[in-house]
């Protein structure tokens, strides 16, 4: 079964976010959407410097069978991207909560979040 | 609806396959990854279930004249032995399905549809054999359908097979078959496939499935076989140019749209068949639409549905998409307007808002060394 990290927060779109009280905070997505995507063959990001909104389309995931928006769980500032994931976008089925990271974010507001055991009780996995 | 599990169901659940609902059946979409199944496939080999197909035996005096009515082409003309492609239309000249005709005599032939479309064709068949001296019968139900696909798939089936039945396998043409025993089992083995590989096509009866599939499995190991789900199967077939129906077939769409002309024996059949008389108004008034094969110059892919543009402006519909493993660019079949469809031709697809950059070029996508 998928791995749920437990010291994240999940946004209902699936997105996981990693709080840094003093610098920006990492977003991905969870390993329960990972696998359930499929092998993923492109990620398309948010640009560095562009403003994401919580709750809304932020880019987009393409697997080998389908294509899903990426949601940011967060409103705020990007300061950088995963180019590794971006070259090599299995990296996001491998290790959704660790290589495989997408963006980080200058928090300015979040959206609604769940904790891992809220995100794992809705949507299956293992914490 | 999904109402029908193969009887290699407890098989897959214990491989830890992720199942998808197709045609009505419960069937394995992947195991692990599907890019791994696909490249095991054009690599070494892989294991397919396809036990949701349907198996229709045609027997009788008149069986091959009954076939020529029945279906598009000149199946009396198949030999022994041999198969043959066809589709099946309406009396509009829409294709009901495609299938494969087995020909084991002048008095026995084995129809094999799609899954979804089984129950439809044997009913149709019933239907159109009312005048002909023929018997028939629908055994997709106690039927298993088992493919071993690429290059190492001769050498996995020769493991298998007695020392004496050797030359059943290696001389065996593709889109030909032979009875044999394999791995114990009595099995139809046919040199046919869905995946622009090599391979064979195994029918056994059901209680045999479940220990021919260990067998192929464990014989295959030391060759690197995996066992393949559908999500592969598609990206597979996709590459090898291969039409499935639902996406570049239908009940709307022309045999000749879909480049499959030759298909419909309009000029070796003297007789009557269905279909015919909207077949030959069809072909007069040429094709409006045209399939084709596009290749993306950038990564994204058109999927099912997508517009296909020329300057903006919509000129076709792509019918199946997805980036190609084996190629590394994102692949597409489309139907196109006519004066767009030469290749080279440059297209875009309409990826939800964005026009992507496609070209049109010649199917198949993909085709194996010999």
């Amino acid at each position: 079964m998928a791995k749920v990290a437990a010291e994240l927060k999940y946004s209902a779109e699936h997105e996981w976010i990693a709080f840094d009280g003093s610098g920006p905070s990492v977003v991905g997505v969870s390993a329960v959407a990972a696998e359930a995507l499929g092998d993923i063959v492109y990620v398309d990001l948010p640009e560095v410097g562009s403003t994401v909104t919580a709750g809304e389309t932020c880019g987009e995931i393409e697997s080998t069978k389908s294509v899903s928006d990426l949601y940011s769980p967060v409103t705020g500032e990007v300061t950088e991207i995963n180019e590794d994931a971006i070259g090599d976008p299995a990296l996001i089925n491998s290790d959704p909560y660790g290589a495989g990271w997408l963006f980080k974010v200058t928090v300015e507001s979040e959206g609604p979040l769940l904790s891992a055991q809220e995100y794992a009780e809705v949507n299956g996995g293992e914490l | 609806m999904t109402e029908n599990y193969t009887a290699l169901y407890e098989e897959h659940k214990k491989l830890g396959a992720s199942f998808t609902d197709f045609g009505g059946w419960q069937m394995p979409l992947k195991y692990s990854s599907e890019l791994a199944e696909h490249h095991a496939v054009r690599k070494a080999a892989g294991l397919f279930d396809l036990s949701h197909m349907g198996e229709v035996w045609v027997s009788g005096l008149e069986a091959g004249a009954f076939l020529d009515y029945a279906l598009v082409g000149k199946l009396s003309a198949i030999a022994d032995g041999k198969a043959k492609y066809s589709l099946i239309c309406n009396a509009d000249g829409g294709i009901i399905d495609d299938l494969i005709v087995y020909r084991f005599g002048d008095e026995k032939y084995l129809v094999v549809p799609n899954a979804g479309n089984a129950p439809t064709v044997a009913v149709a068949l019933a239907e159109r054999a009312t005048a002909f001296n023929v018997k028939v019968e629908d055994a997709s139900a106690i039927t298993s359908l088992i493919a071993v696909q690429g290059p190492k798939a001769e050498a996995i089936l020769l493991k298998l097979t007695a020392e004496a039945q050797h030359p059943l396998v290696t001389d065996l043409k593709y889109y030909a078959f032979n009875e044999l025993t394999v791995a114990g089992h009595n099995v139809i083995l046919a040199r046919t496939g869905y995946t622009g590989e090599d391979g064979f096509e195994l029918f056994v009866a059901n209680d045999g499935a479940a220990s021919l599939w260990a067998s192929v499995a464990e014989a295959g190991a030391e060759f690197g076989i995996v066992p393949c789900g559908l999500a592969s199967r598609d990206s597979l077939r996709l590459e090898a140019g291969m039409p499935l129906y639902g996406n570049e077939l239908s009940l709307e769409g022309s045999p000749f749209d879909a480049g499959l002309g030759g298909v419909v024996a309009l000029k070796s059949k003297e007789g009557d068949f269905v279909g015919r008389a909207a077949l030959e108004a069809a072909k007069e008034a040429g094709s409006k639409r045209k399939l084709v094969g596009l290749k993306g110059l950038g990564r994204r892919a058109g999927r099912g549905h997508y517009p296909v543009l020329k300057g903006g402006a919509v000129v076709g519909e792509v019918t199946s998409g997805q980036p190609s493993p084996t190629l590394g660019y994102p692949v597409a079949m489309a139907y196109v307007d006519v004066e767009h469809a030469e290749v080279g031709t440059a297209l875009d697809i309409d990826l939800r808002g964005k026009a992507e950059p496609f070209e049109v070029v010649a199917l198949p996508f993909y085709k194996r060394q010999k």
